[in-house]
């Protein structure tokens, strides 16, 4: 996603300072994925890669939606709690009968429905986004025990041909429906971000809220817009988990939107606002699906170690952040 | 003033906010190809002028007339799009977006809905170089100066065909060469037609390019004037309303003697205090009476000093001694305990709480020093607040009135009644005249003199060294975080020496170190 440097012109002589947060996350995978190839065997095979993207694709696009929020200097928590009320409903509606291309619509639309009106408390009010999205987190986290305590199974033709459908080349490489749809939304998001007066607005806002207003940007309806794109992202999210699960848990997902926060900030964005891109986004869930997968192959070592690394990684990022100094307010 | 009719009238404008009547009747007229001065003390109605003029405030009455017709902008955007742009004394950009980005936000040129990035660079390139300006438009706005910053600003502002551009201070934090260079583009400007208001504090500046000068005080018109024919000694006059007999008090303020001063066990005797990174080891004593001035440029590491003072950094190593017994200054209520009053350079950010009434503000440093256990009586507040509100001549004189309904210079005075309520023995004022107008200057210089005579030990820091030698009876010259000298200011002392001492850090031999 080289696209958003465009704003900067053909400089790859003096490297922007912006650049630095990304191209040493990038530097980072590759060592990661060296230490894998080094150590095992099978790392190297192409489809370990496809398996990340495979595991991961719901979590990169909820975190596209993190990286418009966190761009605008906000934060959504109610990610994770939207993606597992996604799947809830669709897997709810869907027992009970309704036709698919319904259950979708409503599928998709409950989640920018939560975002826009969240953002609309947090610009409107001038509430804080962590305590707004702290209480639709609660509220969406609760729909779903209340649609049903139990996982709920899906049997739908759509989602089980989503489900099994795959696609790769003839060595038996592969990957899913959800990746493909991942990739899009990813392309969208970097467009919008680079090319759209939407996505400039959501950077200058991000940069300084103060002089947005003066400069006479829309900052109530991109600041709206970005938890509704947040709303909608984690929406899709849902709607992938439930095509990888075939079920809809009401305690599936819990905790997630710290892993998405995780993955931007490793990714480069800088959760004061303003800088970032969504290149960043992609590779710092792929950090985290490496660090995974790494843990996996080991075998001995227990899942938790991935926890244990990613506050490791997370604590440096932060503080490198600090010490190139990206911060410009 | 190429031409007969005025692009912009505005006429009978009164404005009044909760407690405040912000402008009453006032009428403005701007011509096509001019530049025009707006004057005024603070709290005159300037600023509030030009708000009302971009619709960020409606008006209570009167009309705004625009190129013939009337109207009423629903905020800056809709004024910039009808031809009335305005660059504000904080520059208002965004500066992690580029130069050129920064130029053209909210109205980028477009192709098939796309930002047309190419075309983007290309017209900040031409735009700027019609103000002279050659930089790389894709560098973040934040790697340049803030003069450049200025020019990007006023770039974004013609721009959209601008008719009216309004200058709000921009020059505050200009240096000469930068002044130049930004009037340099006022003038190119206003030869193309445009009609340019610019508000400014310097008055050398309003002689070196307006026009015309309109004059407000307190909210009302005192007149309209060509500037030839209004000289500076009239406009200061107009501008406060007095005859200078303010000023020339100053003059009064006869210096008294150092060493008959400095007889005695000094109020705060500080050696060898520094903190890393902040300042080098020195040495000062400040005794009863006395002004100490803090000399320097910006950066120097006055301030620094200051805090060392008030405990709001901490040393460390150094040993001070308040009263001839040593006492360690860890942290501001240790320092007011000592009777200590520090009056921060930036008011809004340490100094004064914009949404707390008058009264509140004043009484909070003298409650802090009581303690929350003890609170003050209602009537004694009351007299405390309506004796220093009438001493500092505070405007409006209210003491309900939030504080951030005030100008600059009045909250300024705010936050000094705040210190004096407390009767401190020792007070540091940092930068106590910056961006507040003559009149106001002029009282505050003299109430420190009065304080000084009244016995108050006085920490003086101002980037003005008229000022600053006009006032103290000691001067402390800082150079590169380091106090290079210590003038007795005697008649061997005037600005040029100063200056030399901050020029070339030798400290001299007269110096009292």
């Amino acid at each position: 996603m080289t696209s958003t440097s465009l704003t900067t012109g053909p400089s790859w002589a003096r490297l922007p300072r912006r650049h630095v947060p990304v191209l040493v996350t990038l530097a980072l995978l590759l060592v990661m994925y060296g230490i894998g190839v080094s150590q095992y065997r099978a790392f190297s095979n192409i489809q370990v890669i496809f398996n990340v993207f495979i595991d991961n694709g719901f979590l990169l696009v909820v975190a596209v939606g993190m990286t418009f929020v966190i761009l605008t200097g906000g934060i959504d928590l109610s990610v994770g709690s939207v993606v597992a009320m996604t799947a809830m409903v669709s897997a709810w509606l869907l027992q009970s009968g309704l036709p698919t291309l319904l259950v979708l619509v409503i599928a998709l639309l409950i989640g920018p429905t939560l975002g826009f009106l969240m953002g609309c408390a947090i610009h409107f009010f001038d509430l804080q986004p962590f305590i707004v999205t702290l209480a639709g987190m609660f509220f969406a986290r609760g729909m779903c025990t209340f649609i049903s305590d139990a996982s709920i199974p899906i049997t739908d033709g759509f989602w089980t041909t989503m489900s099994q459908y795959r696609i790769g080349d003839p060595r038996g490489n592969f990957v899913s429906a959800s990746v493909l749809i991942a990739f899009a939304v990813v392309l969208v998001a970097a467009y919008v971000l680079a090319y759209t007066r939407l996505g400039r607005n959501v950077y200058a806002i991000g940069g300084n809220p103060q002089s947005a207003l003066l400069m006479g940007l829309p900052v109530a309806r991109t600041r709206i817009a970005v938890y509704t794109i947040s709303g909608l992202c984690s929406a899709i999210g849902g709607i992938l988990l439930s095509f990888y699960t075939l079920s809809g848990a009401p305690l599936i997902a819990v905790g997630m939107e710290l892993d998405v926060i995780a993955a931007v900030v490793i990714g480069g964005t800088v959760l004061t606002g303003g800088s970032g891109y969504i290149f960043g986004t992609v590779l710092g869930v792929l950090v985290l699906g490496v660090i995974q997968t790494l843990i996996t192959f080991d075998g001995g070592l227990s899942s938790w170690w991935t926890k244990i690394v990613i506050g490791g990684l997370l604590f440096a990022f932060i503080l490198f952040q600090r010490l190139i100094g990206i911060r410009y307010k | 003033m190429t031409d007969s009719r005025p692009v912009l009238t505005m006429t009978g404008i009164s404005k009044s906010f909760p407690g405040v009547r912000a402008l009453h009747n006032v009428d403005f007229r701007l011509f096509p190809g001019e530049v025009h001065a707006l004057m005024g003390e603070n709290g005159a109605g300037k600023s509030t002028l030009i708000k009302v003029l971009t619709g960020v405030y409606g008006i209570d009455a009167g009309t705004i007339t625009l190129s013939g017709e009337q109207v009423a902008f629903s905020g800056p955007m809709q004024a910039s799009a009808a031809g009335v742009s305005t660059v504000y004394q904080e520059v208002n950009l965004c500066p992690n977006l580029s130069v050129a980005e920064n130029i053209f936000i909210g109205r980028e040129p477009r192709r098939f809905g796309a930002v047309h990035w190419g075309e983007v660079r290309r017209r900040a390139r031409q735009l700027l170089a019609r103000l002279d300006l050659d930089i790389d438009v894709t560098a973040p706005v934040a790697s340049y100066s803030l003069a450049v910053q200025q020019m990007v600003a006023i770039a974004r502002a013609i721009d959209v065909q601008a008719q009216v551009l309004i200058l709000d201070e921009p020059t505050s934090s200009l240096d000469a060469g930068e002044v130049a260079q930004l009037f340099r583009i006022m003038r190119q400007l206003r030869d193309e037609g445009i009609a340019i208001l610019f508000v400014t504090h310097f008055l050398d500046q309003v002689y070196g390019i307006a026009d015309r000068i309109t004059v407000l005080r307190n909210g009302t018109l005192v007149g309209e004037y060509p500037t030839a024919e209004l000289p500076q000694l009239a406009l200061v006059e107009k501008m406060i309303g007095k005859e200078l007999d303010v000023l020339e008090g100053i003059e009064e303020h006869s210096r008294r003697d150092l060493a008959a001063l400095e007889d005695g066990t000094p109020f705060v005797e500080v050696s060898q205090l520094s903190r890393k990174g902040a300042v080098a080891p020195f040495s000062l004593t400040i005794h009863a009476g006395e002004v100490v001035g803090l000399a320097g440029l910006l950066g120097s590491g006055r301030t620094e000093v200051a805090r060392l003072f008030f405990g709001a950094d901490r040393a460390d190593r150094g040993e001070v001694a308040v009263s001839g017994k040593p006492a360690g200054l860890r942290n501001p209520v240790q320092a007011i305990e000592r009777g200590i009053g520090f009056c921060s350079e930036n008011r809004r950010a340490e100094g004064i709480i914009p949404d707390l009434s008058v009264r509140e503000n004043m009484i909070l440093a003298m409650q802090a020093s009581r303690g929350w256990l003890r609170p003050i009586p209602r009537r004694r507040q009351d007299e405390l607040v309506e004796q220093y509100i009438k001493a500092l001549s505070i405007r409006p004189a209210n003491p309900d009135v939030p504080v951030r309904n005030l100008s600059g210079g009045n909250q300024q005075k705010v936050l000094l009644a705040r210190w004096l309520i407390t009767e401190p023995r020792l007070l540091i004022l940092d930068e106590p005249t910056r961006g507040i107008d003559v009149g106001a200057k002029a009282e505050i210089q003299k109430l420190v003199a009065q304080l000084s005579d009244g016995g108050m030990a006085v920490l003086f820091i101002s980037a003005e060294l008229e000022e600053v030698l006009r006032l103290s009876h000691k001067v402390a010259v800082m150079r590169d975080r380091e106090m290079v000298a210590q003038l007795s200011n005697d008649d061997t002392v005037d600005a040029d020496r100063v200056m030399q001492t901050i020029a070339s850090g030798t400290p001299r031999e007269e110096a009292t170190r």
